[in-house]
């Protein structure tokens, strides 16, 4: 073997031992997924019937129910994603399209991609002292809406300047040239092209404020509620908190429950996803 | 009257100067060539007509650009009414992500027209001067983006024409397209002129030669020579617009 095939050896056997290691990442990280699916459609898929789905919560596990958390959950995502939505889009349009790309520019984009990352219970603590007391909106689906609106709108403001940014500069050339106005190019054109990849940016917010819990248990939402939200200034429950709630109980039929609210959340999430996955096919066509 | 003219015009990027001094005026019924190297600010130049370098953060502008006399720069002036006179066509064919109909209509409608007569007969008469409408007469409710290149760049003229302006841009129209859409293009400007006035920027010597009444030589944001083309080709004043044309830089 002289010294090329030498080397051309070594690199195929490096070659095949990082495919090796890419695949075995894989299979663990779907392992992992698998057994926690297994084990909570083992505890819980027993309880899903009617009767949970459509019952309050009580102290008797089989009398249970999530309707509470789960119009709650409903309400709140409605809200959030209504409040959430306008605001980081336009927010999102103005940094893009409108804004000097100067110092103050730089600064904001670099705040916005960092409240990406502060932890959620910052916005909790944040919502609970802005919302809940100086608002005096208290522990209100309306604050709970709010502050779920804070943390997911810098997701929505980053997911749709990706978006707009991937736009070809000819298309607002093209647009101008012709004697549009600066609205008219983002209405008619800016907005329909990057239309799917904002939504699939919205949805994974969505998707993540079904999913939080500790904002709304620091500002205070309860965790047994036996009546669901007439109004903005209902007090409310979330599936998560219920979840949380049922877990932190010693007997065995309330860990049933928390599995059968999990199977119900998971699958709220994925029906959000698989929403999100036809509308982009639809719109990109 | 479509008499385009500019007044010593300075441009700068930041403290960059890119166009010094530039004085030109252009005749109507004309084609009008800008040549020069890359980087010469010939293309500056001719997004001075429709005020495309406003949307570039940093730019400076003085001296006038005059369109029928009157200054487009003017403070009184609508940047969007100096675009519906003055059209663009750009180097890469840019047209809208919808049918072949809305491309051509979209002008007229973000203009306000709304006479669905008035627009079908406007996209017709411009796929027709744009040399496109038998291609596809049968397809305008078909995507923009399923026709060919040199065919997308003929759309994106017609699109231009369709709000009627007085003076068409080119910018280097047919740099991404294969020799008989280029010459597809080069028969369409013939024909083209006898309406407008029509300012082309481009790197093909000879399409410059063969589409031009009058060309300008353009170095280093300087205007080097300006003069019938066939002058400039022939009996070059300046030895660098002889040694740019006969290739030898640049």
């Amino acid at each position: 073997m002289n010294h090329f095939e030498l080397h051309a050896a070594k690199q195929r056997a490096k070659n095949i031992a990082f495919q090796v290691i890419a695949i075995m990442g894989l299979l663990f990280a779907l392992f992992v997924l698998l057994l926690l699916l297994f084990n909570v459609l083992k505890d819980g898929l027993s309880r899903i019937n009617i009767q949970f789905l459509t019952s309050y919560t009580s102290r008797h596990a089989e009398q249970a129910g999530i309707i509470a958390g789960l119009v709650g959950t409903l309400y709140m995502v409605i809200l959030t994603a209504a409040i959430a939505v306008p605001i980081g889009i336009g927010a999102a349009v103005y940094l893009e399209e409108y804004s000097k790309k100067n110092l103050l520019g730089r600064i904001i984009e670099i705040n916005i991609a960092n409240l990406a990352g502060v932890p959620s219970i910052v916005y909790g603590l944040l919502g609970l002292g802005l919302f809940v007391r100086w608002f005096s909106l208290d522990r209100s689906l309306l604050a709970g809406s709010l502050t779920m609106s804070l943390l997911i709108m810098p997701v929505i403001i980053i997911a749709t300047r990706e978006a707009i940014r991937s736009v070809p500069n000819g298309i607002r050339e093209a647009s101008f040239a012709v004697g549009s106005t600066k609205l008219q190019t983002i209405w008619h054109h800016i907005l329909p092209i990057s239309f799917p990849s904002i939504l699939t940016g919205i949805i994974l917010a969505i998707s993540r404020a079904i999913g939080e819990t500790a904002p709304l248990i620091t500002i205070g939402a309860l965790t047994y509620v036996t009546f669901l939200p007439k109004d903005l200034n209902s007090s409310f429950t979330i599936l998560p908190i219920q979840i949380y709630n049922w877990v932190s109980r010693p007997q065995q039929e309330f860990q049933e429950n928390a599995a059968g609210a999990i199977i119900v959340l998971l699958a709220f999430t994925l029906l959000l996803n698989s929403i999100a996955i036809i509308l982009r096919n639809r719109f990109s066509k | 009257m479509n008499k385009v003219e500019t007044k010593s015009v300075n441009l700068f990027y930041g403290a960059k100067q890119a166009l010094k001094n530039i004085s030109m005026s252009f005749n109507e019924n004309n084609v009008v060539a800008l040549i020069g190297p890359s980087g010469c600010g010939k293309s500056t130049y001719l997004r001075l007509f429709n005020r495309m370098n406003d949307m570039i953060d940093g730019v400076t502008i003085d001296g006038e650009v005059l369109l029928n006399g009157k200054n487009i720069y003017a403070s009184n002036v609508r940047v969007e009414d100096v675009r519906k006179r003055v059209g663009m066509v750009f180097q890469k064919p840019n047209p809208f992500p919808k049918t072949i109909f809305e491309n051509v209509a979209y002008g007229l409608r973000v203009n306000g027209i709304t006479n669905k007569r008035f627009i079908e007969e406007t996209v017709v008469r411009s796929l027709k001067q744009a040399a496109l409408w038998e291609e596809v007469k049968d397809e305008l409710k078909k995507s923009a983006l399923s026709l060919s290149g040199g065919q997308q760049q003929r759309l994106c003229i017609a699109r231009a024409l369709a709000v009627e302006p007085s003076v068409v841009l080119m910018d280097e129209p047919c740099s991404a397209l294969d020799p008989i859409s280029n010459a597809k293009i080069e028969e369409l400007i013939w024909e083209l002129k006898k309406k407008y006035t029509i300012i082309i920027v481009t790197h093909n010597m000879q399409q410059a030669a063969r589409v031009s009444d009058r060309t300008a030589f353009f170095y280093i944001g300087e205007l080097i020579e300006y003069n019938d083309t066939k002058e400039i080709f022939t009996n070059p004043k300046h030895e660098r617009t002889q040694n740019y044309i006969t290739g030898r830089f640049g």
